[in-house]
């Protein structure tokens, strides 16, 4: 077995081995130290021979009993550790534990991660350090910070796990939905800053995309029939099957109204698509995200940008207005719009937002503008408003676009 | 009459001590609590663990919201406090969302400190 293959299965199983570990021995530290424990071993002894046949089974072992070891050998080794130990040491014993009784590990680690007694980006980070498996390096270089900065951060996280009683569990039946929707945000924000990253030289970070798809797919299997998860799930995959066509091979940014559309991953679509319908048939009230998927939905069988169903789609908005009303959802109502009763009357929308101060520092507000503005033939104001767009991206991709389109106005 | 004595440091300054000073403050700590105890002027007092471990808790519309540290705006001031015991934050939660002052105020949960025997 190749060291790179012995890496897929960490990646693979970390998350996992992690989230048994730290019920087991009820420390996130210790837990983390056991697992790289049995990563070393397992380097060593799987380069050699077979791998077993449960990975992630004989990790969760191994870390187990490392676990044991560090316990000792702290320096003081008081009553409540012997016990702790002789607890380990019974439950070595015992047979492999049901998968449903993993599965729930698996979440109870989730929905510790994403506890909102966490800022949202200390609940990101904790996230994709820990469910995900990535290194504290590539957390910091998703965040755009140096690698200590990031280790602190995550080290005060597990300090507030423990020092402040954060419960390893999955909330009860009257908290699980509102902080389902806390562990459904975090997922999204990790894959819209993989969508369009908040600033740097790259449009995208692919591999953020596809951690928060693979986070999604997970959920979906461990709390199944969920419109919230099913949803979610549908909208990433779907502008995600998008990828190939959003950016030139130099890196610039190709709009919706440009695409090549058979660069559309097709299958991913597909799969999309038969999530949306699920995540609509599930009863209750309509979910936010299965209707942005919905709308996600109406782009991907559009044939060509003229041919998409821009009524529907500006319908659409006016559901998530009043399910969940908020000033990007006005905006984006409002740019559907525009393509239905035209710019003019899509403006009035944009500036009726601006009056109420509803989105001021959002950095798209100015594009959106430009955008109209340029379309009305108000070329003054759109240049100007192109320079507003310009000075609040940090994203090199995204001023080389508005650049573009001051170009193209001179012709 | 009671009062509530408060005491306000430079966490991250006094985090800085080295083992010998902090040893010594702790033992003038406990000269000076077993002081008061004996003087009959004691109720109660405790050790708080640093504001990171803090979470801030508000209620507004009818929804609890928390955010990560400690309550930091000088527009309000702290007019009181509960001690409760709680088997863990989520309950801490909860019970601070109860308090009325939540609906108008901030409620700063804030771990105490256990000295391991």
């Amino acid at each position: 077995m190749t060291p790179s293959e012995i890496d897929k299965i960490f990646r693979d199983e970390a998350g996992r081995a992690l989230a048994t570990l730290i019920r087991l021995v009820g420390d996130f530290d210790l837990a983390e130290d056991a697992l790289q424990d049995a990563f070393a071993v397992a380097l060593e002894r799987w380069a050699a021979c077979e791998i077993p046949d449960n990975p992630r089974a004989w990790l969760v072992n191994v870390a187990r009993h490392k676990a044991i070891d560090r316990i000792r050998r702290r320096a003081v080794f008081r009553g409540k550790q012997q016990e702790l130990v002789h607890e380990l040491e019974l439950n070595a014993q015992a047979a492999d534990e049901p998968p449903a009784t993993l599965d729930d590990d698996m979440l109870r680690l989730i929905f510790t991660c994403c506890h909102p007694a966490f800022a949202p980006e200390v609940q990101v980070a904790l996230t994709l350090r820990t469910v995900c498996g990535l290194s504290t390096a590539q957390v910091a270089r998703a965040f755009l910070v140096s690698e200590e900065a990031m280790a602190q951060r995550l080290v005060r996280a597990k300090q507030k796990i423990r020092l402040a009683g954060i419960p390893y569990e999955v909330p009860k039946r009257e908290a699980l939905v509102s902080r389902l929707d806390g562990v459904l945000a975090v997922i999204y924000l990790v894959f819209t800053e993989g969508y369009v990253a908040t600033e740097g030289t790259d449009l995208m970070l692919p591999d953020l995309a596809i951690e928060a798809i693979r986070l999604g797919r997970l959920l979906d299997r461990l709390m199944p029939d969920r419109a919230g998860i099913k949803g979610l799930l549908a909208l990433m995959l779907l502008h995600d099957a998008r990828r190939a066509g959003r950016e030139t091979s130099a890196g610039d940014i190709v709009l919706l109204e440009e695409q090549d559309r058979s660069l559309w991953d097709r299958g991913q679509i597909d799969e999309g698509l038969r999530l949306v319908d699920d995540a609509l048939r599930v009863p209750g009230r309509p979910q936010p995200y299965a209707v942005q998927a919905a709308i996600a939905a109406l782009h991907a069988r559009a044939p060509s940008f003229e041919e998409t169903d821009w009524p529907q789609i500006a319908g659409l908005y006016g559901v998530l207005l009043r399910i969940n009303p908020s000033p990007v959802i006005e905006l984006n109502h409002a740019a559907a719009v525009s393509m239905v009763d035209g710019p003019a009357r899509a403006l009035d929308l944009v500036d009726a937002i601006t009056a109420r101060g509803g989105l001021s520092g959002y950095e798209l507000l100015p594009a959106v503008r430009a955008d109209l503005l340029r379309r009305l033939g108000r070329t003054e104001e759109a240049r100007d408003a192109y320079r507003a767009a310009t000075e609040a991206t940090q994203l090199a991709p995204l001023r080389r676009l508005y650049a573009r389109r001051v170009r193209e106005m001179d012709i | 009459m009671q009062y509530l004595l408060m005491i306000y440091q430079n966490e991250v300054e006094y985090a800085k001590n080295d083992a010998a000073t902090s040893q010594k403050m702790l033992a003038e700590y406990q000269a000076f609590t077993q002081s008061i105890v004996q003087s009959g002027n004691f109720k109660a007092g405790d050790r708080l663990q640093p504001t990171m471990t803090a979470t801030t808790v508000r209620v507004r519309e009818g929804k609890t919201l928390t955010t990560d540290g400690p309550f930091a705006e000088t527009r309000e001031q702290l007019g009181g406090y509960y001690l409760v015991e709680a088997k863990d934050l989520n309950e801490a939660i909860a019970i601070a969302a109860r308090i009325p002052s939540a609906r108008i105020g901030s409620i700063e949960v804030r771990p105490i400190w256990v000295y391991e025997k």
